[in-house]
């Protein structure tokens, strides 16, 4: 079955005075139907502008240089702003990190979640009201006869992210990208929402582009992960794999990096040094100045994403050969 | 003060102006063609202001003296302005006006703004009792519009340039005032403020080494932009005749004078002054919009993540 | 680490008044922290984690004495800093210092590494010039920084370098006392390990106490001798690192620890999700304030505060089921 994402080769370039910084240098995933995939990296690395780029939405100046977006088959980067804009928020829907900044504070939460039907012509009159009672509902949200009165502000942000993925739903998009859809909400509210994601997510066949720097939250809801540095790919597969058998230096630092239980008041493990700066042109690995493996055909040449098991990839010359 | 003595460090910013780092502020602002348009005009009209008495042969005439026979007479080479009624030479009045405008803004702009800043700070930063006391002053000037203001405060005393820089400032700072105090208030609440007080700096230090810093860009970019709205507003007093009392030069009083002149076709009496009057506005304007575009990231659109 | 208690903090209250209308007509008392007592040993690191609304913000500010509780006390080495007057509480800064959790809004963006790690120095002895510098310089070497990053300003830093700038900021003046504010809930995760290991090891060389708040447990966890869990303005429960991680006896405190996500996909242990939203401060419950959402809770739970059960030494929980 075709993946109803395909992202081949994106490349996303920033002019600035000081130079180009390039976002992207030929980042390629599959997202397949109703599957939860999870894009994974620190500050930096160009998971929000892979989110953002799939959408067209990339802020100027920066733009995509290259490559190809496959959305049922057609690719996205050929098609005209309208064609786009019927798009979004219909059949590719965003989630994003603060869900305050992105509910307009001057209308109610009724009249936003009908709006975007209307908008979009999901529905009319009557039918309005109902599918928006009902995908409050199926959020969890209580009482969502009396939510469509209220006003953004009125409500926690537990309950305004919750909004915005019933906003996503009830459109029926096929792929929901959420951009850090629970950083700013506290712990114990994380897991209602992430919990409810994969819930939907399962009923209603939506796929899901979980976009974090959190890897407890990717190894406890994806299926498949995608790690990046430096707006590359280092490591992708299926997420059993690529937790257990990690095959990049990069990844395997992320995880010894984590607190945990086994080692406490030890000295964690860290990766030495720092993201090498944007703007710089590497030349062979991103990740070879920090990396305790390198080798000199690292400095070189970069290291293609090859298969180094089951549905696991990964970028690095160590374990490529 | 700060660790590094001030002077050295400002020493260090105007120098390192002069080749300022690609995508800095400053960068951008020597990129923008009117903002450095606009520099020129201005720093052209001030040294014509400074050197006005050795610029012209009618030196006395900018300054007032009449010369009846010369009166009225159109642009030529030895007028390339004209004459007024009065005879005197246009060019050396315009030139002397600027004087007048340059002076009178400057003052007005540089005195507001300080006490304007200096009331807003404080009653931003301390806030309670302090902060109502001086916004409810403010709010009484801010009442009334401030051309009347001006007006009235400068019918009180004699007509002059000192009396009418007096006037307007005093309706001006309010603005700042209340500017500065909003700005202030929203710099209280960051963390390096905190910070300082969890240091123990006193309460004042914090102001001027930490707050007004962090504040004066906004307010720079205001106060330059006011600028032109100074001169503008000296001028209609003069207009209107309480300004600077004949027959001292003003461009808004030759304006004044020279209104009725245009029905006859001494076109030239009020458009010099009237022009200059523009030119030097529309640089102020210019000027502050290239000061807030530079200082302001997010209006050139910069951004990857 | 001894015994010895640093910090006594007694009977905390902080409130503020919010609302006000037209008049004060609407005017609600908000108690963000309501009769707060801990106590933190010297030499240990102590963790506060909760969520937000739960006060610990509040709390760091009050022990900072940046805002005015209303009623309690702060006894560092026996010295109640909320009543001391000016002259003594300026000398008391010295002792205690707190780093920011954002790194860069904690930094002055138009003061140089300099003027921020010397503004310490400059305010409360006479170094200057050539001395001071090389007590900077020294200060950023022991963060790790080097000695090029004096005349580095803010925005030309990254989060980890930044953070390191305030942390030798806070150790300008040799304090006893450290309250970290979310030190690393801004930075990455490869600094965040980083910045821990700098914390540990600073700790060792000086002698510091900490007070860690965070909300990343995991952090806290790994940090942490003994760890204290605030929910909605009050403590709940308080015990040694291992007690509380393993066996964690009130239902807030497990709910919190079973919520934290682990990087392990095979991770069999339930979670325990908690309904509801956390009730507004300004109206909290009534009774034990966590009984809205608590899943074992009772009648009793509605009607009385429950008070604090021993359960082992050090380690006591706010409940009624104990």
């Amino acid at each position: 079955m075709e993946p109803i994402l395909q992202v081949q080769d994106l490349h996303v370039v920033f002019p600035t005075p000081r130079g180009d910084v390039r976002a992207l240098s030929g980042v390629s995933f599959d997202i397949e139907k109703g599957q939860m995939y999870g894009i994974v990296g620190e500050s930096g690395c160009g998971k929000t502008v892979t989110g953002r780029a799939i959408l067209r939405l990339v802020t100027p100046p920066g733009k995509v240089t290259g490559g190809r977006v496959l959305f049922h088959g057609a690719d996205l980067l050929l098609k005209s702003e309208d064609e786009m804009r019927q798009l979004r928020g219909r059949r590719i829907s965003m989630v994003f990190q603060d869900p305050s900044a992105a509910l307009n504070p001057l209308f109610t939460i009724g009249q936003q979640i009908t709006g975007i039907m209307k908008r979009h012509g999901v529905a009319q009159g009557a039918a309005l009201r109902e599918r928006a009672i009902e995908s409050l509902t199926a959020l969890g949200l209580g009482e969502a006869e009396q939510l469509l009165c209220c006003y953004p502000h009125q409500l926690s942000g537990g309950m305004q992210q919750r909004v915005m993925i019933a906003m996503a739903l009830c459109v029926e998009a096929d792929l929901i990208i959420a951009d850090e859809p629970t950083s700013c909400l506290d712990v114990t509210i994380q897991f209602q929402i992430l919990d409810l994601l994969v819930k939907l997510q399962q009923e209603r066949t939506v796929a899901i582009m979980l976009i974090t720097h959190d890897l407890g939250v990717v190894a406890e809801t994806c299926e498949r992960v995608a790690v990046f540095y430096l707006g590359r790919i280092v490591e992708r597969g299926g997420v059993r794999n690529l937790f257990h058998h990690t095959k990049h230096p990069y990844t395997q630092g992320l995880l010894a990096a984590l607190p945990d239980p086994r080692n406490w008041g030890t000295t964690l493990k860290m990766i030495p040094g720092s993201v090498p700066s944007a703007l710089e042109l590497i030349a062979g690995c991103a990740f070879a100045s920090r990396c305790e493996y390198v080798m000199d055909i690292c400095r070189r040449v970069e290291p293609p994403l090859l298969p180094v098991g089951d549905d696991h990839l990964s970028a690095c010359h160590l374990y490529a050969s | 003060m700060a660790p590094v003595s001030l002077g050295r460090r400002m020493l260090g910013g105007f120098l390192g102006r002069l080749r300022p780092e690609p995508g800095s502020g400053v960068w951008y602002f020597r990129r923008d063609r009117v903002a450095m348009l606009s520099i020129t005009v201005l720093v052209l009209m001030v040294l014509l202001a400074v050197f006005a008495p050795w610029l012209t042969p009618y030196p006395a005439q900018g300054r007032g003296t009449p010369n009846i026979a010369t009166k009225l007479q159109s642009p030529s080479t030895a007028h390339p302005f004209g004459t007024d009624p009065l005879g005197r030479d246009v060019l050396a009045r315009v030139l002397f006006g600027a004087r007048t405008a340059l002076i009178a803004g400057i003052t007005i702009q540089v005195v507001s703004t300080l006490f304007g800043t200096v009331l807003g700070a404080v009653a931003g930063y301390f806030g309670g009792w302090v902060d109502e006391v001086i916004m409810r002053i403010t709010d009484v000037f801010l009442a009334f519009p401030p051309l009347l203001l001006a007006m009235t405060i400068a019918s009180v005393g004699e007509p002059g340039l000192g009396n009418s820089i007096l006037a307007i400032t005093m309706t001006w700072w309010p603005w700042y005032a209340r500017l500065v105090r909003g700005q202030v208030m929203s710099v209280r609440e960051r963390e390096y403020v905190k910070a300082a007080r969890g240091i123990g700096v006193n309460d004042l230090k914090i102001i001027f080494r930490h707050v007004l810093p962090n504040v004066m860009t906004p307010i720079l970019v205001q106060s330059t932009l006011d600028l032109g709205a100074a001169i503008l507003t000296v001028s209609a007093l003069s207009f209107v005749g309480l300004g600077v009392p004949p027959p001292a030069p003003d461009w808004g009083a030759m304006v004044n004078e020279g209104r009725t002149y245009i029905q006859n076709g001494r076109w030239w009496v009020p458009t010099f002054p009237g022009l200059a009057l523009f030119v030097t506005i529309m640089a102020f304007n210019l000027l502050g919009d290239g000061i807030q575009l530079a200082a302001n990231p997010k209006a050139r659109g910069v951004g990857a993540s | 680490m001894g015994q010895e208690v640093l910090l006594d903090i007694k009977d905390l209250s902080v409130e503020y008044v919010s609302g006000g209308g037209f008049f004060g007509r609407n005017r609600r008392r908000v108690r963000v922290l309501e009769n707060l007592n801990l106590q933190v040993l010297r030499g240990e690191t102590l963790g506060v984690v909760g969520e937000s609304g739960c006060g610990k913000t509040t709390l760091a500010n009050s022990l900072l004495r940046f805002i005015r509780p209303r009623e309690g006390q702060v006894l560092f080495e026996e010295r109640d800093v909320l009543s001391m007057d000016r002259a003594s509480l300026r000398q008391q800064r010295r002792q205690m210092q707190m780093v920011f959790q954002n790194p860069f809004s904690s930094l002055d963006p138009r003061m140089d590494v300099l003027g921020i790690v010397g503004e310490p120095l400059v305010t409360h002895t006479s170094l200057r010039g050539k001395a001071l510098k090389e007590q900077v310089t020294a200060l950023l070497v022991e963060v790790g920084l080097g000695p090029q990053f004096v005349d580095r300003h803010p925005h030309e830093l990254s989060g980890g370098q930044a953070q390191r700038v305030a942390l030798a900021r806070a150790l300008a003046l040799n304090p006893k006392l450290l309250v970290l504010d979310e030190p690393t809930s801004a930075l990455d995760v490869s600094v965040q390990a980083q910045i821990v290991n700098l914390l540990a090891e600073l700790q060792e060389r000086h002698g510091l106490t900490y007070i860690l708040i965070s909300h990343s447990l995991g952090v806290v966890q790994h940090v942490c001798d003994r760890i204290a869990v605030l929910y909605l303005g009050e403590l709940v429960e308080l015990g040694p690192r291992q007690g509380i991680s393993e066996s964690p006896k009130h239902p807030y405190t497990q709910a919190l620890f079973s919520s934290t996500p682990v990087a392990d996909p095979d991770r069999s242990s339930k979670r325990i999700i908690l309904e509801g939203q956390v009730p507004s401060p300004s109206s909290p419950p009534p009774g034990c304030r966590f009984h809205t959402r608590c899943p074992y809770v009772m009648d009793v739970c509605r009607m009385d505060r429950p008070a604090a059960i021993t359960i082992e030494d050090g380690h006591w929980a706010a409940c009624h089921l104990l």
